[in-house]
Formats: structure tokens, sequence, C-alpha cells
């Protein structure tokens, strides 16, 4: 196969303050095709798509199709040109037909009145429903319908806008094994017909079913792409993963004491089931899986934030129940958040105001606030974190990604803890600052605190734990200790390799 | 740690900014309306004049205050002038069925206290309730209570003391003016000196934040709505004493004059900006202003079409503010 490609895109980058989402990829997609596109979560996926699609405009590369350079201003230019997505969360309106959702923006109207032509409409979404093998039809609500449906309805949709390219994001994560089947027969029905396909996923089952080639990207940047039958999983596994653990992540070490927290079956309905690990002082645990296997929620329940339904969590011993963030703290559990920016920081106040927050009751007298002495801690913590700032009253809005970080766990060094909870520390943040993060995490284990590691970044996970903790779809799959485990072993316990979807058995219709 | 990183702690002082401050559109528009008072009526400026007006418009400028609270911590209370007319009703009816007036007046204070911490622990217990349907529920029920207890009727036949509060004078300057400056001072030490204006302020940015880092932001909702309500309390004390007798339909209307008082005195509407300077300013602004309209003879709804206008203009001048600072917040 040495057809001319349908979508090459070229030294493609794209900068968003303080992150580099994309740098330099390269992507090239051939007439019927089903090309698979996988990486970890943040390695620019969504902004790649974003960008074929016109949501985004690349600072830097150009994209051709069919050959021409072409550039687009705004979605709706991409779309003339052929271009479709599928989101992974669908985007419709349930309380219309399924017509209606189907030529929702390009309805079929009388040439005068522009009046709408409600009979061409459904005979003509019909027949994309024939053609996709549906059973159901465009005259049904949208919102009676399972996912797989909606899925299904979404594909029509791109069909009607003459879509020769076809975006699907992660579109079998919310369906059952059966109706995986069924999308896999449509998405090759699809290539049959001569349209080329973009398949992103996190399942490797998907990739070896459907796609004929795959392209892997990483940090942003590109790895490679291989033919289907070039790659085995575990050589795509640490392609997804890369190899630079050792420069980034140097483990320091530090003498591990007594047993800190320990966490038992702990469950939170609906949301983590049966949860046991502990955490000693000095020690480094990473909670890993993929994103919403529940390790945020298993955070937020130790540090209070949303208690768990059973189970018992101890802190040295004693058994502790937090009903709030204020308790977990005087309790000496620390917490840095997942979103930074809605959870860490109050963005439009100047950084000393969000670092002494925690710790306002340090600086008061009978409740009278003594600001000298606020600013005066603000800033040491600041300096002893090297945030790069001029001033204790610089916005935290002004700061760059790692620099905000690091403003959050100064807010956590203003109180006296001993378990630091840190929820995707290094998320967003560029190479620089996530070293410089990594630094000051080994530098609190050498300080005695225990430490709980969220991360979904394989590097990151092995470079600076001493213990790992799998979890999966609300479970705890594997403890590792991280001296006698593989990236491998890692991502097997947290890929649902086999069957797609196991939590919902009966999430359709079907 | 190695790279050795010095962050300056002095304020920056930048006089620009000092003289650009709402607070001085505030005064100017004040003295204008001062000036046009003293044109209509060539008594305004007389000195007991002068210091006796504010006797006439404060009683609602104490529920000014905590609504600057509430405002800053992006929320909005409808029902203190419910509150006003219920704790009002509840002194009168039991003062007149025997209980000592200076139990009646606490009774007075209790009742509206427990009046604004049912609104804070409403909203604490049902996270999922709008604050402002919260507060129009209660402004309505805790109206329909004072109609129950009252009917359609007048309650009054205090003890003479008690009309002290309203019309009393120590040297010359109304008792009422004394006791606003006193309350107003506290607020605003509270707002601005203490640790639990700045977590109000906090909340007001974003209240998700302030919870993960520990706050405890149920006690501050808690607390400020409680405030809120008691120093309605206050308001029906001296609107009470003032009138000599209440009735279940007073103070219609307070709430919405306050919430504009207090967005007059550039306090945001979507939370954490304000300072205790504004809000008084332009209590004094709405009240000379009001009282000149009727100096001029001029109808109570014109004075109504005056300050909404102001409002808005208010809004508008801050926004041309915000944006040219932002333009300058490269520093």
């Amino acid at each position: 196969m040495s057809e001319a490609p349908i979508l090459e895109l070229n030294g493609i980058s794209k900068f968003f303050p303080g992150v580099r989402a994309l740098e330099d990829v390269k992507f090239d997609l051939r007439p019927g095709e089903i090309h698979g596109l996988m990486g970890e979560n943040g390695a620019g996926k969504s902004t790649f798509i974003k960008i074929i699609t016109g949501v985004h405009s690349p600072d830097a590369g150009e994209i051709r199709i069919d050959g021409n350079a072409v550039t687009f201003r705004n979605p709706m230019e991409a779309q003339r040109l052929g271009v479709a997505a599928i989101y992974q969360h669908v985007t419709s309106y349930p309380d219309l037909t399924v017509a209606e959702n189907i030529f929702m923006g390009h309805e079929k109207t009388t040439s005068v009145v522009r009046r709408i032509n409600w009979r061409e409409m459904h005979e003509e979404a019909q027949v994309f429903l024939d053609q996709l093998g549906a059973n159901f039809t465009s005259r049904d609500r949208m919102g009676s319908l399972s996912v797989a449906r909606q899925q299904i309805v979404e594909i029509a949709k791109a069909l009607s806008t003459n879509a020769r390219i076809i975006i699907m994001d992660e579109p079998t994560a919310a369906l059952t094994q059966h109706e995986s089947e069924e999308l896999y027969r449509i998405t090759e029905g699809l290539r049959e017909s001569g349209v080329s396909v973009i398949f992103i996923s996190h399942r490797m089952e998907d990739i070896w079913r459907l796609a004929d080639r795959v392209t892997v990207f990483r940090d942003g940047h590109y790895i490679g792409t291989w033919g289907a039958d070039e790659i085995d999983q575990e050589r795509l596994i640490v392609a997804m993963v890369g190899r630079e653990i050792s420069q980034m992540y140097p483990k320091r070490s530090v003498t591990i004491g007594d047993e800190l927290l320990s966490v038992e079956h702990l469950t939170r309905i609906g949301f983590f089931r049966d949860v046991s690990f502990n955490v000693r002082a000095g020690e480094i645990v990473a909670l890993t899986g993929l994103v919403g296997a529940g390790r945020t929620e298993v955070c937020e329940s130790i540090y209070g934030v949303y208690p768990a339904d059973s189970g018992t969590v101890r802190l040295n011993g004693e058994e502790i129940s937090p009903r709030s963030p204020m308790e977990a703290l005087e309790l000496g559990i620390g917490h840095l958040p997942e979103d930074r920016q809605l959870q860490g920081l109050i963005l439009e106040w100047e950084i000393g105001r969000n670092i002494t927050l925690p710790s306002l009751s340090h600086y008061s007298n009978n409740g009278w606030l003594d600001e000298a002495q606020e600013t005066e801690v603000a800033a040491r913590l600041a300096e002893k974190l090297t945030v790069k700032a001029p001033s204790v009253f610089t916005l935290a809005s002004a700061l760059s990604g790692g620099n905000q970080q690091k403003v959050v766990v100064a807010k956590l060094l203003s109180r006296s803890l001993k378990l630091i909870i840190l929820d995707e520390p290094t998320k967003g943040v560029d190479v620089a600052a996530k070293a410089a993060i990594c630094e000051i995490i080994g530098d609190l284990a050498e300080q005695g605190y225990g430490i709980i590691l969220v991360s979904s970044e394989m590097p990151e996970v092995l470079g600076m734990s001493d213990r790992i903790v799998v979890m999966k779809e609300g479970h705890v799959t594997a403890h590792l200790v991280t001296s006698e485990t593989s990236q491998e072993e890692i991502l097997n316990a947290a890929m649902v390799v086999k069957t797609p979807a196991t939590a919902t058995p009966e999430g359709g219709a079907e | 740690m190695s790279n050795e990183i010095r962050i300056r702690t002095e304020r920056e002082r930048n006089w620009r900014e000092f003289f650009f401050q709402w607070e001085w559109i505030l005064v100017g528009v004040l003295l204008l309306v001062v000036i046009i008072n003293s044109s209509i009526s060539p008594y305004f400026l007389n000195f007991n004049t002068f210091i006796r007006t504010p006797a006439t418009f404060l009683d609602k400028g104490f529920i000014v205050l905590p609504m600057m609270f509430v405002l800053i911590l992006a929320k909005i209370d409808i029902s203190v002038g419910s509150t006003v007319a219920l704790s009002a009703v509840i002194m009168a009816v039991s003062y007149n069925a025997g209980l000592p007036m200076p139990l009646a007046m606490l009774l007075c204070l209790v009742v509206a206290g427990l009046g604004g911490a049912i609104n804070g622990w409403l909203l604490i217990k049902f996270k999922e309730l709008s604050f402002v349907i919260v507060t129009l529920s209660t402004m309505i029920i805790y109206r329909g209570i004072a109609y129950i207890i009252l009917g359609d009727q007048a309650s009054g036949g205090f003890p003479d003391w008690f009309s002290f509060l309203g019309w009393g004078e120590i040297f010359g300057v109304p008792f009422i003016l004394i006791c606003f400056v006193l309350v107003a001072i506290a607020f605003g030490l509270l707002l601005h000196r203490t640790t639990f204006g700045r977590s109000v302020f906090g909340m007001g940015r974003n209240a998700t934040a302030c919870r993960y880092s520990g706050v405890n932001t149920d006690r501050v909702v808690w607390i400020v709505f409680m405030l809120n309500g008691l120093m309605a309390g206050v308001t029906a004390l001296f609107l009470t004493s003032r009138m000599g007798s209440t009735r279940p339909n007073v103070a219609m209307g307070y709430e919405l004059e306050v919430i504009a008082m207090v967005a007059l005195g550039g306090v945001s509407t979507n939370g954490g900006i304000g300072r205790v300077g504004g809000p008084l300013l332009a209590v004094f602004i709405i009240g000379f202003l009001s009282y000149g309209m009727g100096l001029a003879n001029l109808q109570a709804p014109i004075v109504l079409v005056v300050i909404g206008t102001l409002l808005i203009v208010s809004v508008l001048v801050h926004r041309i503010r915000f944006q040219s600072k932002k333009k300058n917040s490269a520093v």
C-alpha cells in the first residue's frame, strides 16, 4: 500500500500558556485506512484531534488534504473538506429525533423559502441508517437510544456531511463487548466504502481487531508509526511510556520508617470498592491506573472531601474519619488536588495569600490577622520551593503551570503534616518544572513525610515510587514493589485488554 | 535547594492606582448630591440639619454592612426585609403581651439572628439549593408569619424611652448615627483585618479551593447569613423606634435597596471584591439623594429611577476600570 495520503500533517506544534501540547508531530492517513492513534493521558492526542477538526489552529506545521495545504479557521471549514469527529461523550440533542440530530446545522430545506423539508430529511436519514445496519428509525427520539446506537447516529451524521475522514475518540470506552463488535463491523464497513478512520483508543483489543496501522504519541511528541502486524503489545506499550526514567527521576535512598497510614476495605459506593493499602514514613507509594479508575476519589475520601461509605483509615495506628479537608489537615494529612486551577489555587489572588490560606489561624491573634508575619512566612516558603515570581504579591494567574504547582506545594508545607497526597502533581507542566517538582517530592520523602503519589505517567510512577498500587475500575488490581516490576506489568494490571467495558455488561439495549 | 531565589515582601506603592479608585468617584458623587441638596434648600448645609439628616435613612444602613459580606461571598440574601418585619412584629406583640421592653428588644434580635441562621443552615445542608431560592422562600415565609401573628394591623404603644433609639441625640449627634459609625468600624475591621474576613474574600473567589485548603467554608456561610439576619433585627429596632409602631408590611423592598447600596459601593456581585468604604459612601449618597428629592417635592418613584440609573452607571464604570487595569497588570 503506497497510495497518496488523503490527510497529511507535518511538523505540527501547539503551545498553550506554560504547556507544550504538541511539538513537531507528523501523521498521515491513507484512503480507506483505519489508523489507530495511541498514547498515554496527556500525550497530546486530544489537541491533535482539535487541530485536525479546526477547533485549534497549530502554531507551526502544515496540514495537507489530498496533497493540498489547507488552513482551518474554524470547525466549519474542516467539515466542508470532509473531516468529521465522533467524540467519547456523545454530544447530541436528546429531545430531538434521530433525523433532526443527523441534519443539525445542515437541514434539508426547500429552495425558495428555506422551509424544512421533513420528508426528504427522514428519507435520507433512513438511507444512512440502513447503510450502517441500524435497527432503529430516523423518527426515534435520540434520548431513547443506547450510547451505542447514539454513536451510530453520530456516524450517520458524519456521513451526511460527506465526511471522508472520520475521527473516533475512544468510541468503545462506554460500550459493552457486543456493542463494540457492532461498532467494529460498522467501522470496517466505512473502510470498505472508502472512508478513512482515525481510531483513538486505550484498548489494545480495538487496535488489534481494527487498525491497519498504529501511531504513538508521547509527551506531545511523535514516537512512531507501525503496521498493526509489525508490532506486538509489549513493544507498543514501551513506545507509549518511553524510557527516559533514569535522568528525570533520580530516586534517592531514604530510610523508611514505621507504618503511617493504613487503608482497609475502603469503599465509596459508585466510585471505588474494597481498597486496601498502606504507606510508611518516608515512603512514596504510587497510586496508578487509567483516568477514571477511582484513584482521585480514594484520595479525596482519605482527605475528607467526600467521606467513604465503609472501611477504615488509620493514621499512626489510630482510626480516623475526617469529614472535611479542615479535619484532615488538623490530623496531619495534606492534599494537592488534581485540578490546580479550580481546586488548588485562587488564581486572582496573590501567591502569598494563596500559600497561607491553609494555615491562616497560625498568623492570628484571637482572629486578628498578622499580615507582616503572614507575608514573611509566604516568602520563605516560596523561596524554599524556588517559585519563580518577583514578589509575594504577584498574582497566581501570572505564573506558569509549574510555578503554580510549586505554590500549591508551598500551601501544604505551611502546615505541619505527616502524610501528603499528591494527585497528578506534574500534570500540564513542562519538563523542567516536572523535574523540579519531582525533586521536591524526593525532598519531602527524605524529610519523613509519607507520600501518596497519584500519577498516570509510567516513567514518573516507576522513577519516583517505592511501591505501586494499581487501580482499575474502582478496584485495586495489583500491589507491586517498584524495584521488582516493569511497565508492562503495571499496564497489564491497569488496562482493559481482553474484554471491553466489563464494568457495564448490560449498559446497552441489545 | 540549590539555586537561590529572592522573593520580595515589600508592596509597591503605586500612586496612580491609589487615585484610580472607585471610592473617589463615590466621594465626588456624594459631594455633588450635597451641593444639589443645598441649592434646593438653603438650610441643608446648616450643621444641625446636616448632622440630623442621616437619622432619616440610616436604619437600613445596618443591613448594608453584613450584606456586603454576603455579596463578597458571591451570594445574595433577599429575605432581610421580611426578617425586619417579622422581628419587629414579634417584639411589638410580645411587649404588648406583657414582656418587659428590654427583653422584647432582645427577642427581636434573637428572632432576626435565628432567621438569618436558618438561611445559612439551609444553604449548608442542602448544597444543591441556590441561595436565591432559599432566601426567596424565607422572604415569603417570614413575611407570612408576620402577617399571621399580627394580621393587617399596627402594634405599638412602646415605653417613651424606646423612642430614644430613633430620635435621641447625644451632644446634638443622632444616637443612630453614632451606633452606625461604631458598627461600621466593627464590620470594617472584621472584613479587612481578621482571618474570617480573609476567608470570606477567598470563598467569593473560589469556594472549592478554599474547602480544599481546609477553610471551614460551612461555618463562614452560616456566620455571614446569621450576621445578616442579626443586623436586620438591629434595623427593626431603630425603624420601630422611629415609627413608634410596627405593621407586618414594614421594610418592604429594603432588601433591594440594601443590595443596590452594596453594589453601588463597588462590591462585585460575582464575589471576592469589595471594601467597606464603598458601601458606606453609597449609604450616604442614596440617603442624601432621597432626602434631597423629598426637599424638591419629587415623588418616590423618581428617586427609584435615579438610584437604578446610578447602579447601572456604577457597574459600567467598574467594567471600564477593570479593563484598563487588566492592560496594566503585566507588572
